[in-house]
């Protein structure tokens, strides 16, 4: 039978119930390959519901650096009777299934395919401990020893990471790495050469972090100073708000008097989230809300009153599959028109499409910049597949030089020196008006915010030419965003191409690693990474360089796609949309099929057109 | 609706305030609504009201939602940042702001329709949260804006202009107010400015949630015979509870009342609400008792008026985040911003 072998470059599965404890043993065993200087790239794949149900964590251990799902499974460490024989299933040929042996199982439950490795995990925690409690949690952490000791694990980087998780509680030290060793010392007792899988200290980590894109941006909302969230639950956005109190209540209480220098309010809805951050822009504080699609949906009409009345506000939609409850603990990039042309009349925002947690610190930061320059509703495009699962990336930064941009805010002394003003008055060719915090100045720079019907000094007015005034403003300073946001990244091939890619957000990953499988195969394509919307003329400059662009999203409906021909004037004959939208983060392989196929068919040329020339 | 361009009031003497300011220093734009409109008589009292306390008319910011009565906030205090927000949202945009800056005085206006019907849930949860501010929702039991629709404060059983007769119950919304924690709740009628005003200044003292339902006549669709909101039927029905005297500060106070008639309400900033009991066994003090009196007044076809509740040991909305004494819209890098130093130990937590 073929024995799948290899040396820090594999996947391992597990499958657990959701509430058992595992998800710290499994970090724990994520974490140690991080330890040994393995990159490796856990995925939370996760029901919603609290307890009972099928949970799995799938860790691609891959000393490349690949940090995309990589697909396909070489190892299953199946805890869960209920979902056995679809996680028996799922192994490749040749593959492995480390499972607790303690109730024998009849061979019709096996594959003959595959290597089946039993452990009596059950039984040795019943043995070594009385409270039931204890026999689960001490379980989970057996099962990591056991592995550490088939796959060459070194016991002192789990020593270590033991000791960091439980420093100052002694108490619960010591059992811990009692059950590792119990597991450990079994297993390579009985469980000699049991796996192919190995593992060798490596150089590949570098300084690198280990963060969720949730907890990144909400450091990047306390880095960018934002003081007022709201919010409402929904997965996958809600420990986006939980990580902002975390790190407020310990970075932003004032130390002298114990108050703190940030508000967060759990509204009653989305419909309040956005109005209170929408209120607090107005007022000239930084704010913020954190949602997902659905949030988006019902948060439309305050954006577009953002919008028109000129209010800066960011939004971070951690992306999700669609509506009510299943898919939605799914990752997808299926909000892109949702929010580009959210809400009534003719409206367009600005987005950003953060590609990891790096990102999603720097962009949150950069959106709270970018509401107030440009004194409009931004938002922060990331998804599941970033915001809520671990993943290894550059360390955040953050330059004590750098300000915040509060944009064109006029100040009680300019009114006083007589400058001009006019809320909705272009003053400078850039479309952006000056504002006035409410309060400033007792005879001047008072004005009266409300939706479309204003002239230039926010008077009422009904006036067609006021109408059409505002608007081409509003247009004028849509292209001033466009010399705002991030640019677009150039990944070049390694020889000349025909063919381009564009792609954004979590596909990058993926993404690196299929270029590279391509040029493997003779197929050499320059990729584009889009990082915000408006779109600059670089990306019309790619395509037209190209004879096909590919566009790759992980949505139905080519959502940016629609938008690069929609806004950036590109024709869609010159592009190929590669979708990805089951829910699963999008993969290399998957990517490289698709592409190889398509170059193939596109490089046979067609019979008829030879014999006609 | 008409638009008949109305001349400035003058007032012949011109008074001026503690600031020196005259009352033409706190009016706004010239209304749009129609001529007898009560919501323009609340303005007039908003008028009287910041004026008698001598604010500072930029200190002020005016929130509202969408309805004839949210564009009144247009009419009164022109040099006043105001903003206009969406049907039925006023009050979360109103939290926001003053989460951002709680130095200024924040004026809620809405409708019956803004607040009851499309915005009853961020009505209910404002009053929850203990915001700080002076809600006022002018009460004309109809949707004014979009001609004459009833609105869930119309009366069962009234009836509309052409005709249709209301068989939904209505929303009290000084009970709601009431039951969902507001801490400072009254209701008054537009055509009674004496009894209006000092509720309006009791309530700009006030740090907490505080509400006025004010029965405002629309004239245009809800002033005929039928209608429960009408000036005949408010005047012939006006039960009210207590008058309402307002002192700024302690010091200023002269008792001059009876002492089984009187009771004295102090409020945070040293300011005292004085009320005549006309109801001898009415403590607006007692939550429980102000809520038995409403539902007790209504079953007898009354419209109760006056203080019906107040909580002298209110606290805010700031107060239960703890949060910090400067207005957040002044706060620097130096104020939010951890450093890079810090980061670095962040990052060397995450590896
Ligand atoms: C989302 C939304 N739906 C409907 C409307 C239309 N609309 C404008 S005002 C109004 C009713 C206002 O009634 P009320 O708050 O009682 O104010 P009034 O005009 O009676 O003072 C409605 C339904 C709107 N502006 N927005
Ligand atoms: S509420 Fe009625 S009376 Fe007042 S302006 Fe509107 S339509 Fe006219
Ligand atoms: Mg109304």
């Amino acid at each position: 039978m073929k024995r799948i072998e290899a040396v820090n470059d594999f996947v391992v599965k597990f499958a657990n119930v959701n509430g058992s404890g595992s998800a710290s043993a499994n970090e724990l065993f994520a974490k140690s390959f991080l330890r040994m200087g393995i990159p490796v790239s856990p995925r939370n794949i996760f029901p919603s519901n609290i307890q009972g149900l099928p949970t799995w964590y799938e860790v691609r251990v891959t000393e490349s650096g690949y940090l995309g799902r990589r697909g396909g499974c070489d190892l299953m460490v199946a805890m869960n009777p209920q979902t056995w024989a679809q996680d028996v299933k799922e192994i490749d040929p040749g593959g492995y299934l480390f499972y607790d042996n303690t109730k024998p199982l009849p061979q019709s439950k096996f594959r003959d395919d595959i290597h089946v490795i039993g452990m009596p995990l059950t039984e040795i925690a019943n043995a070594n401990y009385a409270d039931a409690r204890e026999r689960q949690l001490f379980k989970n952490i057996i099962y990591v020893g056991a592995l550490a000791g088939m796959m060459g694990i070194e016991p002192e980087v789990i020593a270590e990471l033991v000791g960091e998780q439980y420093k100052g509680k002694e108490k619960l030290l010591k059992p811990n790495l009692n059950a590792f060793h119990m597991g450990l010392n079994w297993a390579k007792e009985h469980l000699k050469d049991a796996l192919g899988l190995k593992v060798r200290r490596a150089d590949s980590v570098g300084d690198k972090i280990f963060i969720e894109g949730n907890a990144a941006a909400a450091l990047g909302c306390v880095y960018g100073g934002a003081t007022v969230c709201a919010w409402y639950p929904i997965t996958p956005s809600s420990s986006l708000a939980e990580a902002f109190q975390r790190y407020c209540s310990k970075l932003r209480v004032d130390p002298v008097t114990g108050k703190n220098k940030f508000a967060i309010v759990q509204a009653e809805d989305e419909l309040a989230s956005i109005g209170i951050v929408t209120g607090a822009g107005w007022n000239g504080a930084r704010a913020f809300t954190a949602t997902s699609g659905p949030g988006i949906s019902l948060m439309t009409e305050f954006i577009g009153l953002a919008y028109f009345a000129e209010i800066p506000v960011t939004l971070i939609d951690v992306q999700r599959g669609g509506p009510s409850t299943g898919m939605p603990t799914r990752t997808q990039q299926s909000d892109i028109l949702a929010c580009a042309y959210a809400s009534h009349g003719d409206t367009k925002h600005v987005l950003l499409f953060p590609e990891d947690p790096h990102e999603c610190f720097e962009f949150a930061a950069t959106c709270l910049d970018l509401a107030d320059r440009l004194q409009t509703p931004v938002f922060l495009m990331t998804d599941l597949d970033i915001g809520m699962n671990q993943r290894l990336c550059s360390p955040l930064v953050w330059d004590d030089e750098r300000r915040y941009d509060r944009g064109k805010v006029m100040s009680a002394e300019m009114l006083e020196e007589g400058k001009e003003f006019g809320r909705y008055l272009d003053v400078d060719g850039d479309g952006i008006p000056y504002r006035t915090y409410p309060g400033t100045h007792p005879t001047k720079g008072a004005y009266f915010t409300r939706g479309t019907s204003k002239n230039p000094y926010a008077i009422y007015s009904e006036a067609g030419a006021d109408y059409v005034y505002n608007m081409q403003r509003l247009l004028e300073k849509h292209e001033t965003a466009k010399t705002l946001v991030p640019k677009p990244q150039l990944i070049p091939a390694k020889q000349p191409a025909r063919f381009g890619a564009i792609f954004y957000g979590s596909t990058s990953p993926a993404m690196h690693e299929a270029l590279d499988a391509l040029a493997w195969q003779g197929i050499f394509v320059n990729a584009l990474r889009v990082r915000a919307f408006p779109f600059q003329d670089e990306i019309n400059d790619f395509v037209h360089s190209h004879t096909k662009v590919f566009v790759i999203e992980q949505n139905r409906d080519a959502q940016l796609k629609t938008l690069l021909v929609n806004e950036a004037g590109i024709n869609p004959a010159s592009l190929i949309s590669i979708l990805h939208y089951d829910g699963t983060p999008i993969t290399a392989r998957f990517i490289t099929k698709e592409i190889a196929e398509i170059v193939s068919a596109l490089n046979i040329r067609p019979i008829k057109r030879d014999k006609a020339a | 609706m008409t638009y008949i361009l109305k001349p400035r009031l003058h007032h012949p003497t011109l008074p001026k305030n503690k600031l020196g300011f005259t009352r033409r220093d706190y009016e706004g734009k010239v209304s749009t609504l129609c001529a007898g409109c009560g919501h323009d008589s609340i303005s007039a009292a908003l008028i009287e009201a910041m004026w008698e306390l001598a604010i500072e008319p930029h200190r002020v910011a005016k929130l509202s939602g969408i309805g004839c009565s949210s564009k009144t906030p247009d009419y009164f205090l022109g040099n006043s940042h105001g903003f206009n927000t969406v049907h039925g949202r006023m009050p979360s945009v109103l939290t926001g702001a003053n989460l951002a800056n709680r130095d200024l005085i924040y004026l809620g206006v809405s409708g019956d329709g803004d607040s009851a019907s499309i915005g009853i849930g961020q009505f209910a949860h404002v009053m929850r949260r203990g915001v700080n501010m002076t809600y006022i929702l002018e009460n004309n039991g109809v949707y004014g804006l979009t001609k004459g629709q009833f609105s869930a404060t119309a009366d069962r059983g009234s009836k509309a202009k052409k005709g249709a007769v209301n068989q939904d119950s209505a929303i009290d919304t000084v009970s709601l107010a009431l039951i969902m924690g507001a801490t400072y709740v009254a209701r008054s009628f537009s055509g009674d400015k004496k009894q209006l005003t000092p509720l309006i200044k009791a309530a700009i003292a006030h740090e907490g949630a505080a509400f006025i339902d004010v029965i405002s006549p629309c004239v245009a669709f809800n002033n005929h015979p039928g209608s429960t909101k009408s000036y005949d039927y408010v005047r012939e029905h006006n039960e009210a509870v207590n008058r309402l005297d307002f002192w700024p500060s302690r010091e200023a106070i002269t008792v001059d009342y009876s002492e089984g008639g009187v009771i004295e309400v102090p409020q945070h900033d040293g300011s005292i609400v004085r009320l005549r009991k006309l109801d001898s066994d009415y403590d607006p003090t007692d939550r429980i008792n102000a809520i038995t009196h409403i539902a007790q007044a209504s079953a007898k076809g009354e419209v109760l008026t006056g203080l019906l509740y107040v909580a002298p040991d209110a606290e805010d909305l700031h107060a239960h985040l703890n949060t910090y004494e400067m207005a957040f819209n002044k706060l620097e890098e130096k104020d939010l911003c951890p450093g890079a130093g810090m980061l670095e130990k962040i990052n060397a937590g995450l590896r």
